[in-house]
């Protein structure tokens, strides 16, 4: 099921150089990189995205693309949000987390039949749908930045350490939501590794007809992929609004196509069925530091848009080279080589 | 499925394209009547009309040009950004060298330089994106969803965001010129490219082409087309169209901006299955686009007509119209396909 470690372990290694010359050039210039501070701001800067990622990595590893994640969580924590204000709410923050998520699949779960029982093309049910659940939020829900309920705010503010710099004297601190990333994390990957739903994940990108002949439930995993894609979205809302302490509808749209570029940048096949948490959240961070480091490298941020473009463009660019390479590699070891990959 | 099977299913979405047709013009009729009852004084006016012909043209010729990366199969989400990159050169070129106050003669050479420029960016953008998606290898989607971030970032990084305006009056004078002193300039660029769009896809030897690689595109391979290069002027031609739907957008706004024309690409992509092309490439006609740039544009005009919708409810339409008619054509294609089989067997 799983190719063999050869061609999974070709990523990961240069987006791992790739951060580690980029930290170092970093801190050549502005001899700010490697302090506590900024490490814990990446850290702090990585969480939303990372969330987002997992789901997105998932999407494109069974052979599909979501655009509509980001729309999912803006609309999923705005509800919530008003929901809890509206009714002077004022308990735990996990009713927040579940009813934002409860938001959140019912919309991955619109995706899902559209695509897995409808067969309807990825993109373009979920360009539909992220217009759909952005016009519902600004148009039927008029929304504009607001407040958020105590609990939210409250739980904003917990936070693991504080790491300071000692000669600026500025401080950072890492947000409980760290250890809500790393839970995912652990889900996903036991999820992907031991499962079989995991494994059919795998199989459909790699090829829909086989795997459906090899006995998956190729619907069926497909529509609980979109709803976990949205179940993550809304509880992601919640977090980013929490570490914002304002409901900002906004603050969200347009991520889907930077995290779609870290995603595709840490290795995950564009085609579907090869990709690795690990390379995703390399890509994540890579992308967060170059994001990061426009700032600090002096770089206008008017060229930040052309700069994301640009990754997408190399990072799509060099791993479609590189499937076309193994697959002509293939092709020249012949069949039998291709019936073990 | 036996080659009997295949054959009679072929003729039906041969027929089921041309019921599309009917079905279009039977929803335009119907959108057209349904806005002349809710808002006769406004709605269908003269005066209506001629604004109506004033709004569609740009994002037409944008979906037109995607529809024909989408009948090979492709996909091109970068017109927009390309629309706005190539009125953003010629926008440039024009501020930068015409002295203000110049008479019309004299602005008239480099009026025709700057829209030799945009188009020259229009052709360069969709060359960029074809080479991408045929030489590289990269997916239609992937690479013009970058494509559409590199060239808006260009296009705002070069004028920090900023709209250019100040342009010479002439341009805008002959942007907005009308013809009999009714039909605007860029309404009859739009019949032009649509006639011209349809002549090439139903009689020249290309249009054949781009049906077949969006069919089979190994088939076509092997049948001895030269698949990278068709593809790469595909993605040309919409480059081109884009570029020609920048310069009708910055004579409208009489600027040019980064960001101008934000939600056409949903809409292009709306417009193009609305009207009858298959996403997963291989069918559709000019005919049927066009009908559905109408349909849209009747129902956004419509829309306006009434202050209390909001405009963010087009989103909500535009987004809700899109899914319905995936859903509905779906439905449409099994039942079709069950009757061929039926048929066969």
């Amino acid at each position: 099921m799983f190719a063999p470690r050869r061609l999974l372990g070709r990523s990961e290694p240069w987006v791992f150089a790739a951060i580690v010359a980029l930290a170092v050039l970093i801190q050549a210039r502005s001899g700010q990189f490697f302090t506590g501070n900024n490490l814990v701001d990446l850290a702090r800067a990585l969480v939303v995205p990372a969330l987002f990622s997992v789901g997105c990595m998932m999407v494109i590893v069974s052979g599909g693309i979501d655009v509509s994640f980001t729309a999912i969580a803006s609309l999923a924590m705005y509800v919530t949000d008003k929901i809890l204000l509206a009714q002077g709410y004022d308990g735990n923050v996990l009713l927040a987390y579940a009813m934002s998520a409860g938001l959140g699949l019912l919309m991955g779960a619109l995706n899902g039949v559209l695509i897995a029982f409808l067969r309807l093309p990825t993109l373009i049910v979920t360009l539909g749908t992220a217009s759909l659940y952005t016009g519902l939020m600004f148009g039927t829900f008029a929304a504009s930045a607001s407040d958020v309920p105590p609990a939210i705010a409250a739980h904003g503010k917990q936070i693991l350490f504080t790491a300071a710099n000692p000669d600026s004297g500025l401080t950072s601190t890492m947000p409980v939501h760290a250890l809500i990333l790393v839970g995912v994390l652990v889900l996903a990957f036991l999820l992907l590794r031991y499962t079989m739903l995991g494994r059919g994940i795998y199989a459909i990108g790699g090829d829909e007809a086989a795997a459906e002949r090899a006995g998956f439930n190729v619907r069926a995993i497909k529509m609980v992929l979109y709803c976990f894609v949205g179940v993550l979205a809304g509880v992601t809302g919640i977090v980013r609004i929490s570490m914002i302490a304002y409901a900002d509808p906004s603050t969200m749209l347009g991520m889907e196509l930077t995290v779609i570029a870290a995603v595709v940048l840490g290795g995950v096949r564009v085609t579907g069925g090869v990709g690795t948490l690990t390379g995703t959240i390399l890509g994540v961070a890579l992308m967060t530091i170059l994001a990061n480091s426009l700032i600090l490298m002096g770089i206008p941020t008017y060229w930040s848009r052309a700069f994301t473009g640009a990754v997408i463009i190399i990072g799509t660019g060099v791993t479609a080279r590189q499937t076309g390479l193994k697959r002509l590699a293939r092709t020249l070891a012949g069949p039998a080589k291709e019936a073990q990959a | 499925m036996t080659a009997a099977a295949d054959a009679s299913a072929g003729r039906v979405v041969r027929r089921s394209r041309d019921e599309n047709l009917v079905r279009l013009l039977g929803m335009l009729i119907f959108v057209f009547v349904l806005m002349t009852i809710l808002r006769p004084d406004q709605f269908a006016t003269l005066a209506d009309f001629n604004s109506m012909m004033r709004q569609f043209p740009e994002y037409g010729i944008m979906a037109i040009g995607m529809s024909l990366t989408m009948i090979t199969g492709g996909i091109d989400l970068g017109v927009v950004g390309t629309a706005n990159l190539s009125a953003i050169v010629a926008a440039k070129f024009l501020i930068g060298v015409v002295p203000p106050g110049a008479p019309p003669e004299q602005v008239v050479p480099y009026l025709v330089a700057a829209v030799a420029f945009a188009l020259a960016t229009g052709l360069a953008c969709g060359a960029f994106a074809g080479v991408l998606i045929s030489r590289f290898k990269i997916p239609a989607i992937l690479a013009t969803l970058g494509t559409q971030q590199l060239f808006t970032g260009i296009a705002i990084g070069v004028t920090s965001g900023r709209p250019q305006s100040r342009l010479p009056l002439l341009y805008s004078k002959i942007g907005n010129a009308e013809f009999l002193n009714f039909f605007p300039l860029s309404f009859v660029l739009f019949v032009v490219i649509a006639l011209a769009t349809g002549f090439l896809l139903s009689r020249t030897r290309f249009g054949a082409y781009l049906y077949m690689i969006g069919t089979n595109a190994k088939a076509a391979s092997y049948a001895g087309l030269n698949n990278n290069s068709i593809i790469l002027r595909t993605y040309m031609i919409s480059g081109l169209l884009s570029s020609v739907a920048g310069l009708i957008m910055m004579a409208r706004a009489n600027s040019a901006k980064a960001e101008y024309g934000a939600p056409y690409t949903l809409q292009c992509v709306l417009i193009a299955v609305l009207g009858g092309i298959d996403p997963n490439g291989g069918s559709g006609k000019v005919a049927g686009v066009t009908l559905a740039i109408l349909i849209l544009q009747f129902l956004s005009s419509g829309l306006n007509m009434f202050n209390s919708v909001s405009n963010f409810y087009r989103d909500v339409i535009w987004g809700g119209v899109l899914i319905l008619v995936l859903v509905f054509n779906y439905f449409l294609s099994r039942r079709s396909e069950r009757r061929a089989v039926r048929k066969a067997s």
